[in-house]
């Protein structure tokens, strides 16, 4: 497949002042893509895929995904300098291609002569505390939309995704205990892993008695602290034939943002999986109950539970009952998980767990996993991811495997 | 035995960052008056306060004065790694929209979702504005 003739630049806009002293940068990001929208007689809502570069402020595409209202299928930040939007386009067509989104946005904005005036003294004292406490306090300048409303209140991963943990057992009267079986299934797998930093078989009244962290997440429900890191290599059919290594492809992918939206019907109980799912099941054209093993990101219990019950795998609520008594434990559930230990276990390299899921997802189709852990006939794999935090904005990835 | 008498009180919440268009917020702020946005074009109430509405994205939107109550929507009370124990939570204002928030002046251990809370501003020091901290209400 090439992506000749199968994309189209459909509408454009270059913003017209060359001094900006009165807007935020996210604003002009926002002023341009509405005007290349209106260009094209599109509109917000047709977009459905979301590109910039470091000039957009926020984390990635994340933070003007959700300052622009968008509902997207497809992100790419790819940052090459100056010439990053020529490698969007690029990207675009590409995604469009493969059916992958309709309506890609590309943005490029920025401020260097007017980011420093209108602010009156706030922007000197932006100067001055400008390399102060890290998160966006301290006041001064800080052009990431969300940055004075939010990172001041002390957010860090413990707390926020405690939050989706709250809020969850009030809606859905999930419990401790069903959380700690999810640190147990993991705890089981790592014993055979002789590289995990956390080796020893723990049982729901110890994760119980570890120290509380944030409410309602105990020192058991959070994953470890470690360097570490990982690296995959995909490649052509033809490519991958030639090489003396069991054949897993890529058969499902989807991939969604999620953000508070504007503070409307605010909802922390689910994660973008709900909308990275389904694409990755229908493109696969296989259900969860085909699935052999899932590698789960398991920053916390809770985004285990969460993103179970998001990608389909039980009903929305019923998370707590399917984790609970071994049923994630390889050999002993339905459902064996990380069978590495996995972040909360194993490793979190640089607290970015997304690769090792996928690692650990392609041992296990390969048939290479622990003996003691590898799932028999594991011909259709997993690997789901969520970055960001649940309980504020974060991106959601579903990558489906199939050993041939 | 001194380190518990030095502790702080509570947790000292770090001026907001601002820009453009979050400096009418803030300006507001110094005046004890708390705003959200409004859609002229849709009549949605939004937050955080953004100059185009992120639903309907119509550019016509007007600050709103809130009246700052509402109900917790969840929290969780950080107890480790902090001098002090905080609370981080949702509320959501009674006109519809949620907000991210600390839960101040009141007994961390009895927070509950669904209570009902009202804005309390706390100061930031240095010329700074302050910032919408809730508490029980």
């Amino acid at each position: 497949m090439s992506i000749k003739g199968k994309a189209y630049v459909a509408g454009i806009f270059e913003h017209p002042l060359r001094d900006i002293p009165d807007r935020s940068t996210a604003q002009v990001h926002a002023e341009c893509a509405k005007g290349a929208l209106e260009d094209a007689g599109l509109s917000f809502d047709d977009v459905d895929a979301y590109f910039c570069a470091g000039d957009a402020p926020g984390f990635g595409a994340l933070s003007m995904a959700d300052y622009m209202g968008l509902k997207l299928k497809h992100t790419d930040s790819t940052e090459t300098g100056g010439s990053s939007y020529i490698v969007h386009a690029g990207h675009a067509a590409e995604a469009i291609a493969a059916g992958k989104c309709q309506v890609a946005l590309i943005t490029l904005a920025g401020r260097p002569n007017g980011s420093r005036v209108g602010l009156g003294d706030a922007a000197t004292r932006g100067e001055r505390f400008r390399m102060a406490p890290p998160g966006g306090g301290g006041g001064g300048i800080n052009e990431v939309p969300e940055a004075g409303f939010e990172n001041i209140w002390g957010g860090t991963t413990h707390n926020t995704y405690g939050m989706c943990a709250m809020r969850h057992m009030y809606e859905y009267g999930t419990t401790s205990e069903q959380l700690a079986w999810i640190k147990v299934a993991a705890s089981h797998h790592a014993q055979w892993n002789e590289h995990a930093m956390l080796r020893e078989v723990v049982t729901v009244e110890e994760v119980l008695a570890s120290p509380m962290i944030a409410d309602p997440l105990h020192r058991m429900d959070c994953c470890v602290i470690s360097d570490g890191g990982g690296a995959v290599i995909m490649t052509t059919p033809e490519i991958a034939k030639s090489l003396k290594r069991p054949l897993v492809k890529v058969i499902g992918h989807g991939e969604a943002p999620k953000g508070p939206r504007g503070g409307k019907n605010l909802d922390l109980t689910y994660s973008g999986a709900v909308w990275s799912g389904p694409p990755a099941w229908a493109e696969a054209g296989i259900t969860p109950a085909d699935i052999k093993y899932a590698s789960i990101y398991d920053s916390f219990t809770i985004t285990v539970l969460m993103q179970i019950e998001d990608l389909g795998f039980c009903k929305k609520g019923d998370g707590g009952k399917f984790v609970a008594d071994g049923n994630l434990i390889s050999g002993v559930g339905k459902l064996p998980f990380n069978t590495d230990g996995g972040g909360l276990c194993n490793n979190h390299p640089t607290n970015r767990g997304g690769i090792t899921k996928i690692i650990e997802a392609v041992r296990q189709a390969r048939g290479e996993a622990h003996p003691k852990v590898q799932v028999p006939n594991c011909d259709l794999v997993i690997a789901h991811g969520t970055g960001g935090s649940l309980g504020t904005r974060h991106g959601a990835g579903t990558l489906i495997m199939e050993r041939e | 035995m001194s380190d518990v008498s030095e502790r702080p009180a509570t947790r000292r919440i770090p001026a907001p960052g601002q820009n453009l268009e979050s400096k009418p917020f803030w300006d507001a702020a110094k005046e004890g008056r708390f705003l959200i946005k409004r859609c002229n074009a849709c009549g949605e109430p939004h937050w955080y306060p953004r100059t185009m509405c992120p639903f309907c994205h119509s550019t016509d939107t007007s600050w709103l004065e809130s009246k700052g109550e509402g109900e917790i929507y969840t929290f969780s009370v950080m107890r480790r790694n902090t001098p002090v124990p905080y609370a981080i939570g949702y509320v959501t204002l009674d006109e519809g929209v949620s907000l991210l928030t600390n839960f101040v002046d009141c007994d961390l251990d009895r927070l509950r979702i669904g209570q009902r809370v009202k804005l309390k501003w706390t100061p930031t020091g240095d010329g700074n504005p302050p910032v919408f901290t809730f508490t029980t209400a």
